[in-house]
């Protein structure tokens, strides 16, 4: 099968849905001619014309509501937050209308809105250009949070966002918009609230999202070569979250490894780590229930502090070490 | 106009004796003394068109035709309300007649506003958005902003600033620095003006000519509408930052339904009884609201987790 980036999976979805959906267009600073700050967007004026592929002013605030408004109106806009830390001057629109509106309307409006969030660090933009702060979202009911970890899910995670009839917060890490993965031209969907297993093993379950996954992915084939059969679990959607499929791996390994970008401490992590905790699964533990998130920094700009902001492979290789110890 | 004007006030004046008999619970931002701008402002909208309000909303939902009886039961808490019980005062919306919903958060109906806006002008509906906000909201960065992206995509939208002098305690005049909160539409290239919001034919005039350039592609207009909150801002307020002449002022010279009226008789387009037939038409619909609010079901438990997601 053919090979794209997980950046060109994300264009191909919405040019897709596009093509054959007339209320769906995007929005953001520089998606134009630019083509988005990432360039994910390029080409996309060129075909669709600069009334669906809307250049916005610098205006977080307007561009936000004026999707949701849109949104409850009888359009599918997809939002751009050039980077997902600029979503703080979105809030309001999106926690406190586009979240609620249906529940306090009672039950009479509908708001698809899907808002693209560029995150994560290692890319070398600092403080405010790296954080990830999908718990805060994943915190607010009337929202739904999506994280793909490959170009393959990106695409279908992607269509079913724009399908979706509530607000999405889409976010796409910066490092993996470069990965290539097979990905079918296609179109095809993949349910928001279904977990992968991305590798299966017998010793410990690792459940990873983003970019998370890839690094445990890599750790798992080092911890293979000492005989320790990892299982690697994307949940790919944070809310809804597919917790039979993580409840069901960690019945098999009785391990459980919870790895994120995001800040341990208050991150959502701690969520699927006390899911477990709560479930009838708890018996089956081995060993107390592990997590391995961000350190509680904000993310420096020095490459070397950069990387030990955020677990790495390796990080993740001693962290089942000593699971496997317990 | 006038009907609707009583109709107004006897809804806030019926609500604030509820609250008080403790059958409303929470709190309330009543619009006594503005109901001439939500109904002026209304009258050239049509069922298609479009309102975005604030959380002083009673006035305008009814101006835009949402009917007494849902919103009474919703303020009381029914499953009958327009919110299932669960907006309460500051969230009821109407969609079916383009009542796009008050709103609890001071400017956030602005950029939503724009928004339906983008949605009239991309799929070519033709309908207008009147986008109402209060002085206060003028402050905020969702004001600027969206009066800004409406301008240059030359959306269909009328922004509608109700200027009742006071933000919660905050008077206008110590939070700008400018005389006409219209002037800030120069800043964003839309025609504006500032009108006196107590008189309805005023407001209808201006409003009137706003919708029509919406309606023929030339873009948003800013209207500042002058009037007066005869209550506090909200049921707790004792407003102590402002003096009871004030207040006298406005309730004896300015008042929206005493100047239409004296207007309609003068010129021989109402009697005197026939305003006395109008009062008794209002109680009626008004006693049949509150019976209909009374009489309805709380919504069960079982509604609680209902409607989050779609």
């Amino acid at each position: 099968m053919r090979e794209i980036t997980y950046l060109e999976a994300i264009r191909e979805s919405m040019s897709q849905e596009m093509r054959t959906d007339n209320d769906v267009f995007i929005m953001g600073e520089d998606i134009g001619i630019y083509g988005g700050a990432f360039g994910l967007t390029n080409g996309m004026i060129e075909e669709f014309g600069p009334e669906r592929v809307r250049n916005t002013p610098i205006s977080e605030a307007a561009i936000s509501g004026c999707a949701v408004g849109a949104a409850m109106t009888g359009m599918r806009p997809i939002l751009e937050i050039q980077f997902s830390d600029f979503v703080m001057i979105a809030m309001d629109n999106i926690v406190n209308q586009a979240a609620k509106m249906r529940y306090m309307f009672g039950g009479k409006a509908k708001v698809p809105v899907v808002i693209r969030l560029p995150g994560g660090s290692g890319a070398g933009f600092a403080a405010q250009h790296s954080q990830s702060l999908e718990a805060w979202m994943a915190h607010v009911p009337g929202l739904k949070v999506v994280q793909p970890s490959n170009a393959y899910d990106a695409k279908g995670l992607m269509k079913a966002a724009i399908k979706d009839d509530n607000p999405v917060l889409f976010y796409e890490h910066k490092l993996l918009y470069n990965v290539k993965g097979e990905v079918p031209e296609e179109n095809y969907e993949i349910p928001l609230g279904q977990a992968d297993i991305k590798r299966e093993g017998t010793d410990i379950t690792i459940v990873a999202t983003a970019i998370m996954v890839n690094r445990a992915l890599e750790a798992a084939e080092e911890l293979e070569k000492e005989g320790i059969h990892v299982e690697v679990i994307d949940p790919r959607t944070l809310v809804p979250l597919d917790t039979e499929t993580i409840l069901q791996s960690v019945k098999k390994t009785s391990r459980v490894l919870v790895v994120y970008e995001a800040v341990k401490r208050g991150g959502y992590g701690a969520e699927i780590a006390s899911m477990i905790a709560e479930s009838d699964v708890f018996d089956y533990l081995d060993a107390p229930i592990r997590r391995l998130g961000g350190v509680a920094t904000p993310i420096p700009y020095n490459p070397e502090l950069e990387k030990a902001a955020v677990p790495q492979v390796n990080d993740i290789v001693q962290e089942c070490r000593k699971l496997m110890n317990k | 106009m006038l009907y609707d004007m009583m109709l107004i006030r006897s809804f806030e004046e019926t609500v604030e004796k509820l609250f008080q008999q403790g059958k409303i619970h929470g709190t309330m931002h009543l619009c006594i003394g503005q109901e001439a701008t939500a109904v002026g402002a209304c009258v050239p909208l049509t069922k298609e068109d479009k309102i975005t309000s604030t959380h002083r909303g009673h006035g305008h939902s009814i101006a835009k035709g949402t009917k007494v009886k849902g919103m009474m039961a919703e303020l009381l808490g029914k499953e009958t309300g327009y919110c299932k019980g669960k907006g309460g005062s500051m969230h009821i919306a109407d969609l079916d007649v383009g009542n796009l919903g008050a709103n609890g958060i001071v400017a956030a109906g602005l950029p939503l506003g724009t928004g339906a806006a983008l949605t009239s002008k991309m799929k070519d509906l033709g309908y207008v958005v009147l986008c109402f906000f209060g002085d206060g909201s003028t402050n905020e960065g969702a004001f600027h902003e969206s009066l800004n992206l409406a301008s240059i995509w030359d959306l269909p939208i009328v922004f509608f600033c109700e200027n009742n002098l006071y933000g919660m305690s905050a008077s206008i005049k110590e939070m700008t620095n400018i005389q006409n909160i219209a002037d800030r539409g120069i800043a964003y290239g839309i025609p504006s003006e500032t009108i006196d919001g107590n008189d309805v034919l005023e407001v209808v005039k201006a409003t009137e000519k706003a919708v029509e350039r919406a309606r023929n592609g030339e873009g948003p207009t800013l209207i500042e509408a002058h009037t007066y909150r005869w209550r506090g801002h909200s049921r707790s307020d004792a407003r102590k930052y402002r003096t009871r002449e004030e207040e006298k002022e406005w309730r004896k010279m300015r008042d929206p339904i005493a100047l239409f009226k004296e207007q309609l008789i003068e010129e021989s387009i109402l009697t005197e009884t026939e305003f006395m037939e109008l009062e008794n038409k209002v109680q009626v619909e008004m006693d049949e609201a509150v019976e209909f609010a009374e009489n309805s079901k709380a919504p069960s438990l079982e509604t609680l987790e209902a409607d989050i997601y779609a």
